[in-house]
């Protein structure tokens, strides 16, 4: 079993009720800047109970990412960040030889007299060993939060050796012999889409489909992450992007987006979207991100989407 | 299940009774095709004791985390969870909403131990797609009715069910030739060959040793493709069913686009490509629906050369699906044609009708296109399009 993690979460001496643990929960996530609906937070609860893998997914901009963050700040434990791109393969993800500091070593060891043996012990000690992301989650005294980021991207095979890792937490390098998990991390693992996932890994993990928020939540991201736009035009840019999200275009806004577009308006002196359509219409680079989607929102779209966002 | 999993505080028979029921939520999950483990069984009463059964929605999102495995279970999961604890007989809540709109074949509860053993091997081998078989009725139907199927032409697929299955079907097809082509490209890697040139170029920054070997190996990329499906009204039954195809196809190879075009050309890859169900299906229905007014296919293609062209490149392979019914001047088609193979690796026609008995391409725009193509393929059954996973994946 995995190793006793003292997060404070753990450390509630009195058995509180779930609905209760829920909420602190959900308070915590707040304290840090993130605001997480209740479902999610229950979900993160569950994940920190049964301490099974996290797959979180749903559209680019949700803040699939800010989860993980979150969390290593709640568990007040550092953040291992793996991002997955095609090609990706062990020497990048796990471990590495660190070569050219061994040949220094050898060149050195030549001129000592040394029997081969312990200089093979020499230049195959941890010291010459790098470690990548996946290494050093299992290598920390205290569990780290280890983000898998985007494991879409990545090929089938590091998938599989992925899933090994997943259920045993130990690696083996065949220098050395097997390094066995210290701690055992809090994976979170986020996918786009853009292949299908094995049903084994799908299977071992929790799963949780991110949704773009509701006006409520986004507004409440909005004033909290940007206080000096003030309500009301975080009202409007608000109504405007959720009105927004509901057409068909080819990259819908995410909250990032939300947040520059609220920003640039700032900059710009805009204090209510209908006052200034001509600043709105330039600023909408900050929402608008392929040439199809700008060009799809003609001037009378505009109109009509800052009047409905009144 | 195991004994000390229960909920201890609550009285010894509600506490079994429970843990009974959520025992059989489990095995009504399974039955609605979610995948689930004996780990994630055993979890689940953890989820309970954690959550508290006594908490509907906790525990609601407490299993949902647990049991979902993707996007598609997630949406399924509420009118799921809602069927099974909201009402005090399960089953016939079930079977009463038989055509609810997120479900995937019959529901019913112990219906899957009905269904013949070939039916589940066949399953087995394909992966864990759980519609195979399993028809409205109920019927007793195994891999040689999909096998069956397969040989059928998509026109004669009367039923909706049917139609259904030939859709996934097709949409399956598209993915594995994704997979094969992959596998084909490893063992390729793997044949490579050691380049001395570098190798002993690339030793000389470690005194001589040949540390980083360096190789020669063949690459091959995936080809891209470019789909442009007629949905005219003499399409109409066939429409869908290559809808679906340039769905799988759209993807499972990254790097390739679809179009769909009667009278006008249009770009449909995004639309393909979106994962809502609800919205795919109505856009799906949008676009396949039978336009009134003849084909153009000339123009169109010459349309799609003028805006699209720069899709085209030396490792496209352009796959039309059409009857060749067409209206416009032949002249135009043959025009565009020759333009689109110029730049382009390979120009594939498939046409449904040519897996009819005694049709031959006597249109005078098939005449003058078919010394243009590099391929004339029918396409009518999901046997003729499998027969085409060596042009698509190898170049």
């Amino acid at each position: 079993m995995p190793a006793d993690v003292s997060t404070p979460l753990a450390e509630t001496a009195e058995p509180m009720s779930s609905v209760d643990r829920v909420a602190t929960l959900q308070a915590r996530l707040d304290a840090t800047g993130y605001i997480a609906d209740r479902s999610l937070s229950a979900t993160l609860l569950l994940f920190h109970e049964l301490q099974r893998p996290l797959l979180l997914e749903g559209d680019a901009g949700v803040g699939k990412t800010e989860i993980a963050r979150v969390l290593s700040t709640v568990y007040s434990c550092p953040l291992i960040r793996l991002q997955c791109y095609e090609g990706l393969d062990v020497n990048a993800a796990v471990y590495e030889w660190n070569y050219q500091h061994q040949l220094l070593t050898i060149k050195l060891l030549e001129q000592g007299r040394i029997s081969p043996d312990s200089a093979e012990q020499q230049i195959f000690d941890r010291r010459y060993l790098m470690e990548r992301p996946l290494l050093q989650a299992i290598t920390r005294p205290k569990s780290p939060v280890l983000l898998i980021d985007e494991i879409d991207r990545a090929d089938e095979e590091f998938e599989a050796f992925l899933l090994e890792l997943l259920s045993d937490f130990q690696v083996s390098i065949p220098e050395i012999g097997t390094i066995h998990a210290v701690s055992r991390p809090w994976v979170v693992l986020t996918s786009n889409g853009t292949r299908e996932l094995s049903d084994a890994l799908r299977r071992r993990c929790l799963y949780h489909y991110v949704e773009y928020p509701d006006f409520d939540k986004e507004l409440r991201i909005v004033t909290t992450r940007l206080p000096e736009a003030g309500l009301q035009l975080a009202r409007q840019v608000v109504a405007f992007v959720q009105e927004l999200r509901r057409l068909d275009l080819r990259k819908k806004p995410g909250i990032a987006e939300t947040l520059d577009w609220a920003a640039a308006l700032l900059q710009l002196d805009v204090t209510t979207l209908d006052a200034e359509p001509e600043q709105v219409r330039d600023s909408l680079v900050c929402l608008l991100k392929t040439r199809e989607d700008s060009a799809s929102i003609e001037d009378v779209e505009l109109g009509r989407l800052i009047a409905k966002a009144r | 299940m195991n004994p000390t999993t229960t909920p201890p505080p609550v009285d010894g028979d509600l506490a079994a009774y429970l843990q009974r029921r959520l025992t059989d939520f489990i095995r009504h999950a399974r039955a609605n095709d979610f995948r689930i483990g004996v780990a994630e069984e055993l979890d689940a009463q953890r989820v309970a004791l954690i959550a508290g059964l006594d908490d509907p929605v906790r525990l609601r999102w407490g299993l949902r985390a647990l049991l979902c495995t993707d996007v598609e279970e997630w949406q399924r999961f509420d009118e799921l969870f809602d069927q099974f604890w909201r009402r005090p007989n399960a089953t016939s809540a079930v079977e009463a909403r038989q055509g609810a709109p997120l479900k995937r074949g019959p529901s019913a509860g112990g219906r899957v131990s009905q269904r013949s053993d070939a039916a589940r091997e066949f399953e087995l081998a394909e992966g864990s797609d759980g519609e195979f078989g399993q028809h409205e009725d109920g019927g007793r139907d195994g891999a040689s009715a999909v096998e069956a199927l397969s040989r059928a032409d998509f026109a004669m697929l009367a039923d909706q069910g049917q139609m259904r299955v030939a859709e996934r079907l097709v949409e399956r097809l598209a993915r594995k030739m994704r997979r094969r082509a992959l596998r084909r490209q490893r063992l390729a890697r793997r044949g490579h060959r050691i380049d001395l040139r570098g190798t002993v170029r690339k030793s000389l920054r470690y005194g001589g040793l040949p540390l980083q070997v360096v190789c020669r190996q063949r690459r091959r990329r995936q080809p891209r493709l470019v789909l442009i499906v007629d949905v005219s009204r003499s399409m109409a039954l066939y429409s869908t069913v290559f809808l679906r195809f340039a769905r799988g196809i759209v993807n499972a190879f990254g790097d390739s686009a679809a179009f769909a075009y009667h009278t006008r050309l249009v770009p449909i890859t995004e639309a393909l490509r979106q994962t809502d169900p609800a919205r795919l299906r109505a856009s799906l229905a949008l676009i396949s629906r039978g336009w009134l007014g003849g084909t153009r296919i000339g123009e169109c293609l010459t349309q799609f050369n003028d805006d699209y062209g720069r899709l085209l490149n030396s490792r496209t392979v352009v796959v039309i699906v059409s009857d060749g019914l067409d209206t416009g001047e032949p002249s135009l088609l043959t025009e565009a044609l020759s333009r689109i193979k110029r730049r382009s690796r390979r120009l594939v026609w498939l046409s449904p009708l040519l897996g009819r008995q005694g049709y031959e391409p006597r249109t005078r725009s098939m005449q003058s296109a078919l010394p243009l193509l590099d391929l004339f393929a029918p396409a009518h059954n999901m046997e003729s399009l499998a027969a085409l996973e060596p042009t698509l994946s190898g170049l």
